[in-house]
């Protein structure tokens, strides 16, 4: 886009890139604050938190909400902090997550190299998907997982996560490949190479950018999944959101707002990690769905 | 390989069992895939459809007894509650979301030093998990060591802001935090429009004699239209099946004051045994996402036929 | 024995009948064209021959077997794409070589392999570089290189040459001819450039709408076209096509023309007097090559199957070699080829000679020739 300032005169110039950047700041530190106002609120003592004010810095830093937080505070009955959830939800994210990419990149492959009949409104009926409030699907699935077995567990979470986030992981992948030409696969099939060979050698190598994109989306989407976590598990087993929610109500003794605080940035720190370290894969995620029509 | 003659007297070799193996290969990879799509989406679409239409309670039963449960959802002041929410909602939502997501990606597209931090600093709370907004947000909001306490000490003794609180109030700290939490990704959208503007147009435009704000109003914007469709169709529906945000913020509260219908199928489903009418309620949603988004992509794809 | 058989062979998608009844003998070492515009079936029946697509019905038989039932990698054929479609993730040498790995050949044979092939075409020296490293000349010889390894009966071609530039494509155009000459390969090349056609075919298959419409050598298919289509398709500037009325005049038959005031009598080559005759008092089509249409400078004296009329010229192109003059002739356009000395302005009436012996004659309801 075109730089549509160039054509004022000096002086307004000066002026409105001023206040261009003054607004572009306050906005700015509008979506900090709370950010800032989080870790902040996390290192305070309850003592200070009263004597201050949200904006204040601590009077010394404390790291005991982040040791309550992490290993004795309260999510209901059970008083053992967040490290189990937090290697619960680890513990189903990652394979989720993995098997979802995996299944998606085939399902992509698939659906752009080897078109049959019917595969374009499978397509669509697995697209459509993606738009349903999952509200509608929680009762049946949770009696599904108990016929299978696996209610209140992490394979039946794997499950679940698996199941609802192959459409989105199928849209990636086969979003990307049609972007490839399919005389490539015309021309691995004539030198000889099958359906697997195909696959592995010439498609998946080319794949790394989008692995990442549907690697970074299914994580963030699954680490900070509630609903199913809520739903379908249950006591020990929760995941990470579900007990920091937990956390936050339960209502025994005195409000701990520091805690609550170190315990939110601890649900929220994988993701944000992988939010810095690869912001721009995370983007491409976001408009690859955003265009899903 | 066995050989066969042909009609015209040459050898024809028959097929193998691998090359038989080798065309239904992607058909059997498919396969699961289709059969997930078919019976965890529809199958159970259709099966929660079928309870809606039951008297099921702590135990789902399969005997129809007709309207019941929509009969009795209607009745529900809760129910109603939940939908003048999701009107407020949503409404606020997603016209908030737009205006200040557009502002946004205008501001940052006049060549900003910095702009990749700016966006970074934008767009991190999608990052974050609606529980955890909802649990900062919770502790910002509250009256009595938050926001309010904060101005007050600034020397404004009477302010008052306990929204959170306060009955018919509660609904708008929601949306405070929700467009919070999403306007990073609407001006991500815009801003990835407005690089997409075709440079020949503005320098045309300029050439013309057309004021930066003309160019913007009356050319750049009306462009964005694509991009508008999408967001508004993502924005709907986060809006429509919003829970989460709800649970962590107010938990519904003050009493049900901010349900919102996701919620109060979670609660009537799960909470309270009544599976019945969650399944009517959830049935109400889903009709509720169709009717919204359906219009809208199809007018949209309607009109990309037609445009270009 | 590289032999190509196809016998009748159908596409159907639905009701839709992309091919109707396909009959082409391709001789061992002989180079087939198949040409024709977009939408004509070439490409359909070039991926049918490699096994990408389906036969509906028929058959088609490479080195004397019938093939409708062995997939891409057991029909001993080698393709060229129109994208070049190589491996992004490899190197050229993997890419030269993954059609042998994929068939366990010892690892000495492939190497000697793509060295032998690197020779040929001249790419030794980017053998261990990536296909994106490469400009769109080199990548296409890759593509060929590819092909060249795997040694194979048939060699299959789609369009290799419509994504380089034009110089280029004259310069690879006279490469795989040169390469079909030392090689002696049975070749199938789908093109849609009928200078391509022309210029590397032993034979012409002419094709639209799921129908060979001609299949012949260039200079039969240039000189003798089957049918309008033909005619029309084959020559740059295309042929002219006249509506015109068939007349009598001194015993012979022929049509009568007119540039909007005089009208002048074309006599029909001997050859179809017959069948012209027929066709008396009616309209029929009058096909005359712009080359056919000249003047004294080009072409030398009047003779008996030449005759020299006025015509008014309408617009002048130069195009260096040639001059393209335009002229009316019932009303239809026609271009005729001058001399690039011949001093012609538009608005001038020039001296045009017509040569008689290659006029011919169409049908113009049915668009067949009238012989």
């Amino acid at each position: 886009m075109a730089d549509t300032s160039q054509t004022q005169t000096a002086g307004p110039q000066w002026l409105g890139r001023a206040v261009l950047y003054a607004l572009l700041v306050v906005f700015a530190v509008y979506y900090l604050m709370p950010l800032f106002v989080m870790i902040t609120t996390s290192l305070k003592t309850l003592d200070d938190i009263r004597a201050g004010n949200l904006v204040a810095l601590p009077e010394e830093i404390s790291f005991a909400a982040w040791v309550k937080a992490w290993g004795t505070a309260c999510t209901g009955v059970e008083c053992n902090g967040l490290k189990g959830n937090f290697l619960n939800s680890v513990s189903f994210v990652v394979p989720a997550v993995i098997i979802s990419t995996l299944v998606g990149a085939f399902n992509g492959y698939v659906l752009t190299m080897w078109r049959f009949r019917g595969s374009d409104v499978l397509f669509t009926l697995l697209l459509l998907g993606c738009f349903i409030p999952f509200q509608v699907i929680l009762l049946p699935m949770a009696q599904t997982l108990g016929y299978l077995g696996i209610a209140n567990s992490i394979p039946g979470l794997i499950f679940v996560h698996v199941v609802y986030g192959l459409a989105f992981t199928t849209l990636f992948f086969r979003n990307f490949y049609v972007t490839v030409p399919s005389d490539l696969t015309k021309a691995a099939r004539i030198d000889g190479a099958g359906f697997f060979t195909i696959f592995w050698r010439i498609i998946l190598p080319l794949s790394p950018a989008i692995i990442v994109v549907s690697v970074i989306w299914q994580f963030t989407q699954i680490w900070n999944d509630f609903l199913f976590g809520v739903v379908f598990s249950s006591g020990e087993r929760q995941p990470i959101t579900v007990a920091l929610n937990n956390l936050v109500n339960t209502s025994t003794g005195i409000k701990e707002y520091n805690v609550d605080m170190s315990a939110a940035i601890i649900a929220g720190l994988p993701t944000l990690f992988v939010y810095v370290v690869a912001g721009k894969y995370f983007l491409r995620g976001l408009t690859a769905g955003a265009v899903k029509g | 390989m066995t050989t066969a003659t042909s009609a015209s007297g040459l050898d024809r070799p028959r097929k193998r069992f691998a090359d038989y193996l080798e065309t239904a290969l992607p058909k059997i990879v498919l396969g699961p895939t289709l059969l997930i799509a078919l019976f965890f989406i529809y199958g159970f679409i259709i099966w929660t459809g079928w309870l809606s239409f039951t008297d099921s309670r702590l135990l789902p039963r399969y005997e129809l007894a007709g309207f019941v449960q929509y009969v009795t959802l209607f009745e529900n002041e809760r129910w109603w509650t939940a939908l003048r929410n999701l009107g407020i909602f949503g409404g606020l939502f997603i016209l908030v979301c737009l205006v200040v997501g557009l502002l946004l990606a205008i501001l940052l597209d006049q060549r900003i030093r910095a702009e990749g931090i700016l966006r970074a600093v934008y767009l991190y709370p999608m990052a974050l998990s609606f529980i955890v907004t909802g649990t900062a947000w919770r502790w910002i909001l509250n009256p009595g060591l938050g926001l309010q306490n904060l101005i007050r000490q600034m020397g404004f003794e009477s302010f008052t802001f306990d929204w959170i609180v306060t009955p018919g109030m509660s609904i708008y700290t929601v949306v405070i935090a929700g467009a919070w939490q999403s306007t990073g990704f609407v001006m991500a959208l815009f801003l990835a429009g407005l690089r997409g503007v075709d440079d020949a147009i503005i320098k045309a435009a300029q050439v013309d004699g057309a004021s930066p704000t003309r160019i913007y109003t009356s050319i750049i914007i009306p462009s964005l239209r694509p991009v508008f469709f999408s967001a508004l169709i993502i924005l709907s529906h986060i809006a429509i099946k919003s829970f989460d945000l709800v649970m962590a913020l107010t938990g519904g509260g003050p009493g049900f004051s901010s349900d919102l219908p996701a919620t109060f199928m979670y609660t009537f489903a799960f909470n309270r045994n009544q599976i019945g009418l969650g399944a009517a309620s959830a049935i109400i949603m889903l009709m509720t996402v169709v009717a919204i988004i359906v219009p809208l992509m199809y007018s949209e794809t309607r009109r990309g036929h037609l445009g270009r | 024995m590289s032999t190509l058989s196809i016998i009748n062979v159908k596409k159907r998608y639905g009701p839709v009948e992309v091919l109707k009844g396909i009959d082409i003998d391709v001789k061992d070492g002989e180079f087939l064209i198949l040409v024709g515009p977009s939408g004509c079936g070439k490409s359909t029946l070039l991926n049918m021959i490699a096994g990408l697509d389906t036969i509906t019905s028929g058959e088609i038989a490479i080195g004397g077997r019938v093939v409708n039932d062995l997939s891409p990698k057991d029909r001993d054929i080698a393709m060229v794409f129109q994208s070049y479609a190589l491996y992004p993730n490899m190197t050229v040498r993997n890419n030269i070589s993954f059609g042998l790995k994929i068939r366990k050949i010892p690892k000495g044979k492939q190497e000697e392999t793509v060295n032998r092939v690197a020779k040929l075409l001249q790419i030794e020296a980017l053998l261990d570089r990536m296909p994106s490293q490469l400009s769109g000349g080199q990548r296409q010889r890759v593509a060929m290189g590819r092909a060249l390894a795997r040694d194979p009966a048939l060699f299959l071609f789609d369009e290799p040459l419509s994504n380089l530039d034009a110089k280029l494509r004259v310069e690879m155009r006279a490469e795989i001819k040169l390469l079909h000459d030392r090689l002696g390969a049975t070749i199938v090349y789908v093109t849609h450039d009928q200078i391509e056609a022309m210029t590397l075919g032993d034979r012409i298959a002419v094709m639209k709408g799921g129908e060979v419409h001609q299949l012949a050598t260039p200079q039969e298919v240039y000189d003798d076209p089957a049918d309008l289509f033909v005619a029309g398709f084959i020559g740059s500037p295309p042929m002219n096509l006249v509506r015109a009325p068939v007349a009598h005049k001194n015993g012979k038959v022929g049509v009568n023309l007119h540039d909007g005031g005089e009208t002048f009598f074309l006599a029909a080559p001997d050859a179809v007097q017959n069948g012209l005759s027929a066709w008396n008092g009616s309209e029929v089509v009058v096909g005359i090559r712009p080359e056919q249409i000249t003047d004294d400078l080009a072409r030398g004296h009047e003779r008996s199957d030449r005759i020299k009329r006025r015509a008014k010229v309408d617009v002048v192109h130069p195009t260096g070699p040639d001059t393209l003059v335009l002229i009316q002739l019932n009303d239809t356009p026609v271009t005729c080829r001058v001399h690039p000395e011949t001093r012609v302005q538009s608005g001038d009436n020039a001296d045009l000679m017509f040569d008689l012996s290659k006029l011919v004659f169409f049908d113009p309801d049915k668009e067949t020739r009238i012989r």
